[in-house]
């Protein structure tokens, strides 16, 4: 019985540190690339760098324009998912509370409209804010976090929905018998209870926003705008196959994400898991 | 429910609370959603210039559109391969890191990291993996098989477009089954121990069928993640070598927007909704009745 035991365990070792190096090896390539020249890049892609260079750092937060298209992306990520969390909890709460016609079915519709591939809408998104009411042109920053609360909204209050859902009522009647209106109640009692549930649709919702390349680079023309990863594009385009700029380009535009996980990796994995059993 | 005695009071309620996810919502789906079926009746030669009614002419341009059928076929093809793949691994890892090994928190953390990255920068990271660094250890080794860079073979880069995706959807669906794992009722299992299961038996028999609500969300949403891949497509491979990995979405983007044909574009792109609505739909029906009560 030991030995059997011994064994399982040996080989869910040896077949967990084997998911460990391909799932982390295409990082480590990164990392010991970002220091080397193109010929050493070329000749030798997997070990450890002739001599260290960091000077291709300095390049490519220039010619990327890294701290202002850094700053797009962390102005759009930040706004974006503060107004999907303040605007799905109330839409949820009200839902959930006035269980009305109207807003069962604005649920409904809401939940359906899942299943809908981004595709099928980026023509006419292009054609009312681009062509009809120029808004691209006019306000591109503030449509394009208007366009991902509502994107967002969906996935959001369907978790905040059945989170309140489990909230018992007792507490919000007594809050109203004390006297505080239906907002007060909701911004004092309900809201701060919904913190766990905020940070997990948080977290979903910034990994998906700092990421997304189709809708910024129809909606971001001028190249004051760019996000991370449209700029990343621009910059593979403009430094094709000259692999010293562009893996330390990579790694640069990988590196925020990345630290930010280091950091809170407990709470992500942890959110991530919540949001996926509800 | 908690209502209030004014209607006044109710309405202004129902506006503070639902009205800002409701213009949003609005403004970025339903609007857009809707003004999508108009679009196809007309003839669109660019963003700017005036509509012309064109009746069902897209449609039919559609659907004698050889090259979104082949799009189509392919992303099924790729739809099924990354469904078996990305679950059945998934699972397997979930089922490893929970196992009781004291260092489980770790794998989940580096297992989950490839999820961090968007599928452009995941898609260029790749290949640089495909073009330059596997063909060197095909040439240092004589591997055959690696010498080429995958990316060249339209048979290759399809399977390179599946090994990204494993790679970067695999540590999130292990992140759904652990949650699932976690609540398979301990007694069942220990029961089932006591009976005389073996790890096998016990896999197949209780845990399982105990797991299709989780199997439920993955599918889904491997399924819908599959149909609406674009990001790694694009900057994987292009769609190349010779328009051979082309999937769906990037050919509505290509028709729509580089062969300036919106109308035809749209068309396609409803054509991929209702494909999409019709598949989820079916396949949570069906995994629904699946579910077993522990």
């Amino acid at each position: 019985m030991a030995a059997r035991r011994w064994t399982s365990l040996t080989l869910t070792y040896l077949l967990l540190i084997v998911a460990f190096v391909s799932f982390t090896f295409p990082f480590f390539l990164l990392i010991v690339n970002s220091f080397k020249t193109n010929g050493d890049i070329l000749e030798n892609p997997f070990s450890l760098p002739r001599h260290w260079d960091f000077s291709h750092f300095g390049d490519v937060i220039e010619k990327m324009n890294f701290l202002v298209t850094f700053k797009n992306t962390f102005v759009i990520s930040a706004l974006s998912v503060a107004f999907i969390l303040l605007f799905s909890a109330m839409a949820a709460y009200y839902i959930v509370r006035n269980a009305t016609r109207f807003n069962k079915t604005f649920f409904a519709v809401l939940v359906a409209s899942m299943i809908i591939p981004f595709q099928s809408i980026m023509i006419p998104l292009i054609y009312i804010y681009g062509a009809k009411l120029n808004w691209i042109k006019t306000m591109p920053m503030g449509l394009l976090i208007v366009l991902y609360i509502g994107f967002g909204s969906a996935f959001s209050v369907f978790i905040y929905h059945g989170f309140i859902k489990s909230i018992p009522l007792e507490l919000e009647e007594a809050s109203l018998i004390d006297g505080c209106t239906r907002r007060q109640t909701f911004f004092k009692i309900v809201l701060p209870m919904l913190a766990p549930t905020s940070s997990t649709i948080a977290i979903l919702n910034v990994l998906w926003i700092w990421n997304d390349y189709l809708l910024p680079s129809l909606v971001l023309n001028d190249e004051a705008h760019f996000t991370m990863p449209i700029k990343m594009k621009v910059f593979n385009g403009t430094y094709m196959n000259n692999w010293e700029l562009l893996i330390p380009a990579i790694l640069m535009t990988v590196l925020p994400i990345l630290v930010v996980y280091l950091f809170g990796q407990r709470y992500i994995i942890k959110g991530v898991m919540q949001g996926a059993i509800k | 429910m908690i209502a209030e005695k004014s209607k006044v009071k109710r309405l202004g309620n129902q506006l503070f609370f639902t009205g800002p996810t409701l213009i949003a919502f609005a403004i970025a789906v339903l609007i857009p959603f809707a003004y999508g079926y108009y679009l196809t009746l007309m003839h669109m030669t660019s963003p700017v210039s005036p509509l012309e009614f064109s009746g069902i002419d897209n449609y039919k341009t559609a659907f004698q559109d050889k090259d979104l059928w082949a799009s189509l076929w392919l992303t099924v093809k790729y739809v099924g391969a990354t469904i078996v793949l990305v679950n059945a691994i998934g699972f397997i890892l979930a089922y490893l890191v929970t196992s009781g090994l004291r260092s489980q928190n770790f794998f989940r953390t580096a297992l989950f990291t490839p999820n961090l990255i968007g599928g452009l920068v995941l898609g260029y990271i790749w290949q640089f993996i495909f073009v330059q660094s596997l063909p060197m250890i095909g040439e240092k080794f004589g591997i055959e098989a690696l010498r080429l860079g995958w990316l060249g073979d339209e048979h290759q880069a399809f399977w390179a477009l599946v090994i990204v995706t494993i790679w970067q959807s695999a540590g999130y669906m292990m992140i759904i089954f652990i949650a699932g794992l976690i609540s398979v009722p301990k007694d069942i299992i220990e029961a089932s121990t006591i009976d005389g299961a073996n790890a096998f038996q016990r896999l197949t028999r209780m845990t399982l069928p105990l797991m299709v609500p989780s199997f439920v969300v993955t599918i889904f949403l491997t399924l819908k993640n599959a149909f609406m891949v674009y990001d790694i497509n694009f900057s994987l491979t292009g769609g190349g070598p010779f328009n051979s990995t082309q999937m769906v979405s990037m050919h509505v983007v290509q028709k729509a927007f580089l062969e300036t044909n919106y109308g035809v574009g749209q068309a396609e792109a409803i054509v991929l909704f209702v494909i999409v609505a019709v598949v989820t739909g079916l396949q949570v029906y069906f995994s629904k009745k699946m579910e077993v009560e522990a």
